[in-house]
């Protein structure tokens, strides 16, 4: 599916990124306009700009590929990531915006008065920001893959560079700009195609989703395999093409597939022919159109502990993800954030509503993606496969700038905190210079991971990076802020005990091949075993090290907590004077 | 756990009078400083000003929270005890895909916007509480 308007999509996506950025260049002039934006965004450009970033490549085409393969156990990936937003509001917005640090380790710091704290809690922010920023890459690989047949590492490696670039001639002023205009964007690259795609549907008859049958080939089909494939075929299907089938090289020929497994070799390409049953890959469940719409029908073991262990970690992950907190050092108080959150709310909500009906309708028209495992192009495919013509070229090159968008908003956003974290606790450089050269090392980190990940789907890559926020900063971020009797070796321990396990759980299951042992669900969604343990081991430490409470936890109380226009900070007689 | 602010004594001796309504115009009784103060200089009665708005801010957080995460949470168990559940539709739309495409995003909004309309007002009376002069 090469198409030059797509091309020229992503390249316009990627120039006027650039060129926004070279505006806020001009503005930002200081450090503290690298790092927060000097303070002074406004809640309804702070909302977009946090939206613009939230909205990931997991959030553009992850999402949909899932419920196109999965059904409605994976819409609990969209509620939530916005269910984790008022998690967000109700628990940590304003104390986190009150508590006045730049990054989730000052946070820590300032907290717990402890270097050690803030070391542990920089290198789970590091490692968390990394785990986030490798599904980004990997989505701009396959997007530029599926519309112009580059090679996978030449969207990363595109995404790389203009994000470093960018971030690094103007820091977080221009990343805010950026965000905002990204967030009306990608909604706008989602929701008109999908207003046409489902005006189309309803042209054609509005063919039932739920009918009790398989997937079918809604016409000729041809179909190319990327990578070496193991597919199950239902009943006898004959196709035509070449490449390899079972170890035997075909030659342009009609073949007969009979029932049974087949192996279709590196880059074969066959045309598929109309009204057959699809055949679907051998590792995915095999579901009538009725038996997907339904709840557990995902052919997970334990689909309820699934559940709930995707529920756990996206409720409680979002805090804990440093380019989403860095976010509320730029609202001008703890009022503001709350009511900038409120608004971030809104506007997810607003955008979650469409990846659901792309799922749906791939179901019927491009049912080749379940025999691939493509499933993440479900978004990128659906315009130009509904509809014919320069109309469906010019949705499909929309979409795939938006996804575009997605890729370069999420991952400027992690770079920018990224940084922030490398410079002032790894590298420990100061100033303007500092923090461009962590930008570089930040970016290039995980462009050199994506070389060795094997490609499991985005949304399930970015489910991890929540799983080891919400075992390990959300624990520090929750009981921090709550309570005063958590001790600094209680938070340290804590953080280590919820985060060590989530990050190998997530690490073993991305880089190597754990199959079907039992385990395997334990270990790919981690977050319902580790986030109790986080929680509880960081609060029993700090029971059992009571004499060790951090000096000054009262008045770092007062600072979290009292409005801002009080002038209260608990730090000696002086009252009535107006804190900055 | 405290003492109390210490209060002016009574110049006069002690008077019967008719009072026929309260005295809300009059000037309150003079504390020797205000909450602000306490606060700042950390003394117990200041500590028991922030407790009591950690305490009220928590409270709120936690239930909002929990209430309406947990309304969600609830739905996966309930489509595994009764899978029929997935079948009923709702304006076309299966019970699962309705209740979590559509109906969850109003909840969210509501839940969130209540939240920062009491944390506000609880914000407010805490500063009035330590401002009153």
């Amino acid at each position: 599916m090469t198409s030059g308007y797509a091309i020229v999509a992503v390249v316009v996506v990627a120039l006027g990124t650039i060129l926004v950025g070279a505006y806020g260049l001009r503005v930002s002039r200081t450090t503290s306009d690298f790092y927060v934006a000097s303070r002074t965004v406004s809640p309804w450009w702070n909302a977009s700009a946090i939206g613009g970033e939230y909205l990931s490549a997991a959030s553009f085409v992850g999402i949909a590929g899932l419920i196109f393969a999965y059904g409605p156990d994976m819409l609990w990936f969209p509620v939530g990531y916005t269910a984790g937003y008022l998690v967000l509001l109700t628990m940590v917005a304003a104390p986190l915006r009150r508590s006045g640090a730049y990054t989730l380790p000052d946070f820590a710091e300032a907290r717990f008065r402890s270097r050690t704290v803030r070391a542990v809690a920089s290198v789970l922010a590091l490692a968390i920001g990394w785990l986030y920023l490798l599904p980004q890459l990997e989505g701009a690989g396959l997007t530029l893959n599926t519309v112009t047949g580059a090679p996978d590492w030449v969207g990363a490696l595109i995404v790389t560079a203009v994000v470093t670039a960018n971030v690094m001639s103007g820091g977080m002023r221009s990343i805010t700009f950026v965000q905002a205009f990204q967030y009306w964007l990608k909604l706008t690259a989602i929701t008109v195609p999908i207003v046409f795609l489902i005006v189309v549907w309803q042209v054609h008859g509005a063919d039932s989703l739920t009918e009790p049958e398989y997937p079918v080939f809604r016409q000729d089909t041809e179909v190319v395999f990327q990578r070496s494939t193991t597919i199950h075929a239902e009943e006898f299907i004959s196709i035509r093409g070449t490449g390899e089938i079972d170890g035997a090289r075909v030659e342009n020929t009609v073949v007969v597939l009979p029932e049974g497994y087949h192996r279709i070799g590196q880059g074969s390409e066959f045309t598929f022919p109309k009204d057959a049953p699809v055949p679907h890959l051998s590792t995915m469940a095999h579901n009538t159109n009725e038996m997907w719409s339904l709840p557990m029908s995902s052919g997970q073991d334990f689909p309820l502990y699934g559940a709930y262990s995707l529920i756990i970690a996206t409720f409680l992950g979002t805090m804990g993800l440093p380019h989403v907190i860095v976010r509320f050092y730029t609202n001008p108080n703890g009022t503001a954030a709350r009511r900038t959150t409120l608004i971030v709310l809104g506007l997810l909500s607003v955008f979650y509503l469409m990846p659901p009906m792309y799922g749906a309708l791939g179901r019927l028209y491009t049912p080749e993606l379940l025999m691939t495992g493509q499933t993440d192009a479900v978004v990128l495919v659906l315009p130009t496969r509904m509809i014919d013509g320069i109309g469906g070229e010019l949705l499909g090159a929309l979409v795939a700038g938006g996804a575009f968008a997605a890729f370069l908003s999420t991952s400027s956003g992690l770079v920018v905190s990224l940084a922030g974290v490398l410079s002032q606790d790894v590298l420990r450089l100061g100033g303007v210079r500092g923090f461009r050269i962590s930008t570089v090392l930040a970016g290039l980190v995980p462009l050199a991971m994506t070389f060795v990940s094997t490609g499991m789907p985005v949304a399930d890559m970015v489910g991890l990076a929540f799983a080891v926020a919400a075992s390990s900063l959300c624990p520090l971020l929750m009981l921090g802020i709550w309570s005063s009797r958590i001790t600094t070796a209680g938070a340290i321990a804590g953080m280590l005990a919820g985060g060590v396990p989530a990050l190998t759980a997530g690490l073993v299951t991305m880089f190597t091949d754990t199959g079907d042992a039992w385990y395997e669900i334990l270990l790919s969604r981690p977050a319902a075993w580790t986030v109790p343990l986080g929680f509880s081991v960081m609060y029993v430490v700090s029971l059992l090290t009571q004499r060790h409470v951090p000096p000054g936890v009262q008045r770092t109380m007062v600072r979290l907590h009292a409005p801002e226009n009080l002038g209260l900070d608990g730090s000696g007689p002086s009252s009535g004077e107006e804190r900055s | 756990m405290t003492t109390p602010p210490p209060r002016r004594p009574d110049p006069k001796p002690t008077q019967r009078v008719v009072v026929t309504s309260p005295r809300t115009r009059a000037p309150r009784a003079r504390r020797p400083y205000p909450g602000t103060r306490e606060i700042n200089e950390q003394s117990e009665l200041g500590a028991v000003y922030m407790r009591t708005l950690i305490r009220a801010q928590r409270r709120l957080g936690l239930s909002v929270c929990l209430v309406a995460t947990g309304a969600l949470a609830l739905l996966p168990l309930l489509f595994a005890i009764e899978p029929e559940l997935g079948r009923f539709r709702i304006l076309g739309l299966g019970l699962p895909w309705f209740l979590l495409c559509v109906a969850t995003c109003p909840m969210l909004l509501l839940a969130g916007w209540f939240y920062v309309r009491q944390a506000e007002r609880s914000e407010r009376e805490f500063a009035e509480l330590v401002e009153r002069p």
